[in-house]
């Protein structure tokens, strides 16, 4: 295992669309949870205002929902949830300026075109080590959606948030990759 | 004789104990794996698993965000008259325990019509069974959504036989499996009807990892289909490496002479299930 790349957002974003598909990052700085019902709401605001809410351009959108505030840590579990589920919001908040986002699992070619078209970045997290995760959250402020409890906007900061680019900002696809390195047949099934 | 405030009390006592211990059975299957496992970013998430499930232990915390969908399966001895609303006790302990331990609230109010959240949890998944007897075993299993939505079910024709049966799993495994958070622990039901598959599927995930099948032809599907789909490269996290899954657990039954019924329910590594026994 290489050393792990270590990268501030938003600041660095720039020096995140470098990094080759594969490369493990420590992951500081401010990123935006948003899960399914967040990115209905985000959408709808897109297309009213013309321009992405709450200050998101230039940010991050992690795909998660916390658990409430324990052990003396905003939330006592945090995680990646299923990125394919985002997949159809996406491109829509890539084009109007989201330049990373994190989640769990494989992306349709829609996301990995839209990767290419705007240098954006998909960072894969790893799913069910959220009590883990959960030490690198030094903050959590509600910025929007409280209505929709554990789904609602929430501003967190990190500090040394482990993942991988999976998708690059050239199109490389990490599961792919990793997938046909390990495979041991031939072909699909 | 038990009551049903008896098994609502299990439950309640069940749901943090789940929530935050990861099971014996898996942590041992996942240290096992991590000494074999070639894949270096196979290994980093095997490690994390571990010290995850250390904070959580320690801390007191939740193993994963996704605090679940609360299923409970009571096997109820037939002698028992546990009398009261055993649904309405059950949603009871449900809410209590989910707010006093800070677990997630992962429920809305209807599928389709109104994905509201219910704020508390309920309603839970209960499922009763009667067996000989007194007495009853209460199995409560917080299952991710990310693990159930990547599980599926087919109606096969009976000279798909065996290989049919795998295939399935393949495919399913092969098209889903990053999303359900490998290494997973893969329940396969085959037999019954159209609505009773599934429930064979999820209750192979309570066997314990590492003790197959009883019957012989059982275990041999088990170990063959296993070393298949650790054969996929998809690896722990989807990463790549030889652990996508730690086990296969097959559960079969008697079912129409037509009908070949099978379903997978996928396991994720925090694969949250706690029984214990009551009266």
């Amino acid at each position: 295992m290489s050393e792990p790349v270590r990268v501030t957002l938003p600041e660095e974003a720039a020096r995140l669309r470098s990094l080759p598909a594969g490369t493990l990052v420590l992951l500081s700085g401010v990123v935006y949870t948003a899960r399914d019902a967040t990115h209905g709401r985000l959408e709808a605001e897109l297309r009213r205002d013309g321009a992405l809410p709450y200050g998101l351009a230039g940010q991050t959108l992690f795909y998660a929902g916390p658990t409430p505030p324990a052990a003396g840590r905003p939330a006592g579990a945090i995680g990646p949830t299923t990125a394919k589920r985002m997949d159809a919001w996406t491109p829509t908040l890539l084009a109007a300026g989201i330049v990373a986002t994190i989640g769990k699992g494989e992306r349709s070619e829609a996301v990995r075109d839209a990767c290419v078209a705007h240098g954006a970045v998909y960072i894969a997290a790893t799913g069910g080590v959220a009590a883990l995760l959960a030490t690198t959250v030094t903050s959590a402020e509600v910025v929007a959606y409280p209505e929709l409890g554990t789904e609602a906007l929430v501003k967190l900061a990190l500090e040394d948030f482990p993942g991988w680019v999976a998708i690059d900002a050239a199109g490389n696809d990490l599961y792919a990759d990793a997938r046909s390195e390990w495979a041991r047949t031939e072909g699909s099934v | 004789m038990l009551v049903a405030a008896d098994i609502a009390r299990a439950v309640a006592e069940s749901i943090p104990r789940a929530a935050t211990s990861l099971r014996p059975d898996v942590r041992a299957a996942i240290v096992q794996a991590l000494a074999a496992e070639p894949s270096s970013r196979g290994r980093e998430v095997l490690g994390q698993i571990l010290e995850n499930a250390a904070i959580a232990e320690r801390d007191g915390v939740p193993l994963c965000q996704d605090t679940g969908t609360v299923w409970v399966w009571v096997e109820l001895g037939a002698d028992e008259r546990p009398g009261d609303d055993l649904a309405a006790l059950v949603d009871r302990a449900v809410r209590d325990a989910y707010a006093e331990h800070g677990l997630r609230m992962s429920v809305v109010r209807d599928a389709l019509f109104d994905r509201t959240n219910t704020g508390d949890n309920t309603p839970a998944f209960l499922d009763v069974t009667l067996r000989p007897g007194s007495g009853a075993t209460v199995h409560v299993m917080l299952k991710g959504g990310g693990s159930d939505n990547a599980s599926a079910l087919v109606m096969l024709d009976p000279s798909a036989g065996s290989e049919g049966v795998r295939r399935f799993v393949l495919e399913t495994v092969s098209v889903r499996a990053t999303g359900a958070c490998p290494p997973l622990v893969i329940g396969v039901g085959v037999g019954g009807t159209f609505d009773t598959v599934g429930k064979l599927a999820k209750r192979a995930l309570l066997r314990s990892v590492g003790s197959p099948a009883q019957s012989p032809d059982a275990a041999a599907f088990e170990a063959a289909t296993l070393e298949a789909v650790n054969a996929l490269g998809i690896g722990p996290a989807g990463l790549g490496g030889i652990t996508t899954a730690l086990a296969v657990h097959l559960e079969t039954a008697p079912c129409h002479i037509a009908a070949l019924p099978v379903a997978v329910n996928l396991g994720c590594s925090a694969m949250r299930t706690v029984t214990v026994e009551v009266g």
